[in-house]
């Protein structure tokens, strides 16, 4: 908790009740902003450094992992191969840039990838403020996705009413499925890491299950793939007025903004997300200041379950308009790594979103454009990741002054 | 393992008597009421099979010597099934099993894993199928889970927390193929049946699992990150690498993704016994390895030095310490261990089974250890166990499709994973990991 630029130390909570936070000297305007916005104290230019230098050098090692890959390099290392092989770097790169933010169909693209990313993100992040770690949002997108696929095929509704019951019922299925981890951990003390690995496992299988039941499967087909959903429980697209089938941006967009900001607004404003950041940075002490830890684990894991579910209802009603298996695209695993570089705030899991949607979206331009495959970008988040975990080797690199790394966000599983 | 539940004396007359905890008393009622839904299934299974006549369960393969078969009535096994189980429910609720409890459990779990075998088996038509082929399936399907459950027992006997399991069996899948078939040619002569280019591969997976074991090790001991984001990390880091490396290497040179496949040995002698022989003696050099692990660390944890420090280490660091164990040295060299053993479970899926590398051909096996490992309360034995059961539930998924059941086989495929929310949940029996588990060490 001595971590400076770590939001989540709170002043200790005496007995009777959370005292008045105390204000600290009045900053400038441009620093409170900054603050206010992310929640980083003191030193915000090590704050942004960090982050910056750790996404650059994840960067660089993405290239020299696609040039030591190169087989023809191995074969032969002459001048022609290891220039033909720095091209392949460039282009690589390049195509990363361009598939991302080159032109409106780039931007389009990364918009889109970024929806569901920052929702889970923020699924992931929420937990972490409250001292918990959710590695089931993979699972709570399945579930949460499913549930809005079968009320976007199976109700027939205008679209006023369509797509509103289709998000509340992505929220209520990614809700049960997040909430029965923090139930169990309130109740039996069951560590929510293992408890929602499983879980995972198991929304995969009942995934299979349920996409080749007649509940889901398109009737006389044998494929694993669920009915379409009506147009009224489509996210409408964005720019649907240029009448261009390959600008997929869509309203969902909007709607993970929207939450992010609530989500500021509950966990910074409200006192409920005063409770769950309490009970993350120590819990005994949250007790006895009365607050229910019981219902703080069950509402904390149940929103940031239905947060996961509407990351799903992204994909879904959003973008292929059915459920297919795998249809969560690994966004759920994603989100870990987005809300550590988001420094689990909603304002930092939305910047990191977008970075993470850009290297999806520019993933797949480079995979088409040049013989580098799209997987590449999973490595290079794990290496932002890591960077950003252990500050230490930031700072032995570039010989910065840094804070102090993630540290202990979770206790183990011995309680 | 106790429980901590004091023993109690009443009266001089009367034994010493043990007061159960409420914990326990509820615990003991789950698994009452858990025997009668058992019954209940039995006697479902039963009612499915009247009219349908035996199952025949082969015990011995077309190439073993000549064994009989299991014969029996499916629906009067089923319901001389139910009527014991019901019985069995009765004195759990009333009585309870006092110190058998556990073992009378399994009993009464594999008379049902009988009576649904019974009916799925008369149920096909076909009227018999392989039993000795499917506990056969189940030693081989549970190599990598057990493996991979000892290197997570390694890793948290000295309390640092390994989700990097998964991440460790792939990474060392793809070594073990890459290196086996760089230097290794079919017409090479077999060593235990394999290749020496076999074996470097899988010295080479061993050590692929050491590194990223020794990258755990560094930032989750020296750097004291939180031990589950580096282990999500490196699943992360492996999936992508490997998947990478597929798309830009193998899949243009498949002579880079042709393996040997180890060839199965017998054991001289044991391997002709009836039923265990072909289940137990017929294998891989894998299988036996794993035998093997279970064993060597079994002993090693419980009667040695290093076992007790170990021990020490993740219950007690302070403790240790203070007695004069090198408790970050203790810690490096476990985890190092722990990457050793899961990159030699890694090399199963290659070189053990397949020959080639696909893909995340892992398939969260990685996690279903961490389930037997937790399953296992922390023990090789227990993980062997839990390993043994989760091998059956895949091997019964496969045979399943076979015999044509009406039961998904999904539903099979996630019992590993309910069972283990079930355990951690205290909801059946409880598990309980050493006490520093996942806790950094700042030595004063």
């Amino acid at each position: 908790m001595s971590d400076q630029s770590d939001d989540r130390a709170e002043p200790p909570i005496p007995p009777g009740g959370p005292p008045e936070v105390e204000e600290p000297p009045p900053p400038g305007v441009g620093r409170r902003l900054f603050e206010e916005l992310t929640g980083v104290g003191v030193d915000w230019r090590t704050a942004l450094l960090v982050p910056a230098l750790a996404i650059f050098s994840a960067l660089v090692v993405g290239g020299i992992i696609i040039f030591v890959t190169d087989i023809d390099l191995w074969r032969d290392f002459s001048g022609d191969t290891v220039s033909n092989t720095l091209g392949e770097v460039r282009d690589a790169f390049t195509a990363l840039f361009t598939g991302s933010f080159g032109s409106l169909r780039a931007l389009s693209e990364t918009l889109t990838s970024t929806a569901p990313l920052i929702l889970a993100g923020l699924s992931v992040a929420i937990g972490f403020q409250a001292g918990l770690f959710n590695i089931g949002t993979e699972g709570q997108i399945l579930i949460g996705g499913m549930a809005a696929a079968y009320v976007g095929f199976a109700l027939d509704l205008p679209i006023v009413l369509h797509l509103p019951v289709v998000i509340l019922a992505a929220i209520i299925g990614g809700g049960i499925w997040g909430g029965i981890p923090g139930f169990l951990r309130a109740r039996t003390g069951a560590h929510e890491v293992i408890t929602t690995i499983m879980l995972n496992s198991i929304a995969i299988f009942l995934v299979d299950y349920l996409l080749t039941n007649s509940l889901f499967q398109v009737e006389g087909r044998q494929d694993p793939i669920s009915q379409t959903v009506d147009t009224s429980a489509r996210f409408p697209r964005l720019l649907g007025f240029l009448d261009r089938s390959d600008l997929r941006v869509h309203l969902g967009i909007f709607v993970a903004l929207l939450f992010a900001y609530a989500v500021y607004w509950l966990l910074y404003k409200s006192t409920i997300g005063f409770e769950f950041r309490a009970v993350g940075a120590n819990p005994h002490a949250a007790r006895y200041a009365g607050m229910s830890v019981t219902f703080l684990y069950v509402a904390v894991m149940a929103i940031a379950g239905a947060l996961g579910g509407l990351a799903g209802s992204m994909q879904i009603n959003g973008v292929l308009y059915r459920a297919t298996p795998g249809f969560s695209a690994n966004i759920g695993f994603d989100a870990i790594s987005l809300a550590l570089l988001g420094r689990s705030h909603p304002a930092g899991v939305a910047v990191a979103g977008l970075l993470f949607g850009a290297l999806r979206a520019g993933g797949q331009e480079m995979q088409v454009a040049s013989n580098v495959a799209i997987d590449l970008i999973f490595v290079i988040q794990a290496l932002v990741v890591v960077f950003i975990a252990a500050p230490a080797l930031i700072r032995a690199i570039y010989r910065v002054k840094t804070g102090e790394g993630a540290g202990q966000l979770t206790k183990g599983w011995a309680t | 393992m106790g429980d901590g539940v004091t023993a109690v004396t009443a009266d001089v007359a009367a034994p010493p008597a043990r007061i159960r905890t409420p914990a326990e008393v509820r615990r003991a009622r789950y698994i009452g009421f858990s025997y009668l839904v058992m019954a209940a299934l039995a006697l479902w299974f039963g009612t499915l099979s009247v009219g349908n006549g035996d199952a025949r369960l082969g015990l011995a393969r077309p190439t073993d010597p000549s064994f009989p078969d299991l014969v029996f009535n499916a629906s009067a096994l089923a319901f001389v099934v139910a009527v014991l189980l019901a019985v069995a429910g009765g004195v759990q609720l009333s009585r309870g099993f006092g110190r058998w409890q556990n073992a009378v459990l399994g009993v009464a779990i594999v008379l049902v894993v009988f009576a649904f075998l019974g009916w799925a088996t008369a149920q096909s038509g076909i009227g018999s199928f392989s039993f000795i082929g499917m506990l056969n399936e189940m030693v081989v399907r549970s190599v990598p889970i057990t493996v991979g459950a000892l290197a997570g027992v390694l890793c948290e006997r000295v309390a640092v927390i390994n989700i990097a399991i998964e991440g460790q069996l792939l990474g060392g899948a793809f070594v073990a193929v890459l290196v086996a078939s760089l230097l290794s040619s079919p017409d090479d002569a077999l060593f235990l049946g394999a290749p020496i280019g076999g074996w470097i591969g899988v010295g080479a997976a061993m050590l692929a699992g050491a590194l990223l074991a020794w990258f755990l090790a560094v930032l989750a001991v020296r750097y004291r990150v939180d031990q589950i984001i580096v282990g999500v990390v490196i699943n992360i880091f492996v999936l992508g690498l490997t998947s990478f490396l597929t798309v830009r290497v193998l899949a243009a040179n498949a002579h880079l993704n042709q393996g040997p496949i180890f060839k199965p040995l017998s054991v001289p002698l044991l391997s002709d016994i009836p039923v265990i022989g072909p289940v137990v003696f017929q294998h891989n050099f894998f299988v036996f390895a794993m035998f093997g692990l279970v064993i060597l660390l079994t002993f090693g944890l419980f009667r040695t030095r290093w076992g007790l420090r170990s021990r020490a280490v993740g219950e007690h660091p302070k403790a240790a310490d203070t007695l004069g164990v090198d408790v970050y040295r203790m810690r490096y060299l476990n985890v190092l261990l722990g990457g050793l053993v899961a990159g030699l479970g890694g090399a199963f899926f290659t070189l053990g089974s397949v020959g080639r590398f696909d893909e995340n051909m892992t398939n969260g096996r990685g996690f279903i250890a961490l389930a037997a490992m937790i399953f296992g309360r922390w023990h090789p034995v227990g993980a062997l166990s839990a390993g043994l059961v989760f091998g059956f539930a895949e091997a019964l998924r496969q045979k399943l499709g076979i015999l044509q059941t009406p039961i998904p086989s999904e539903f099979l495929a996630m019992a590993p994973f309910l069972a283990t929310i079930l355990v951690v949940a205290g909801l059946v029996g409880r598990a309980r990991p050493p006490a520093a588990d996942g806790q950094p060490y700042v030595k004063e």
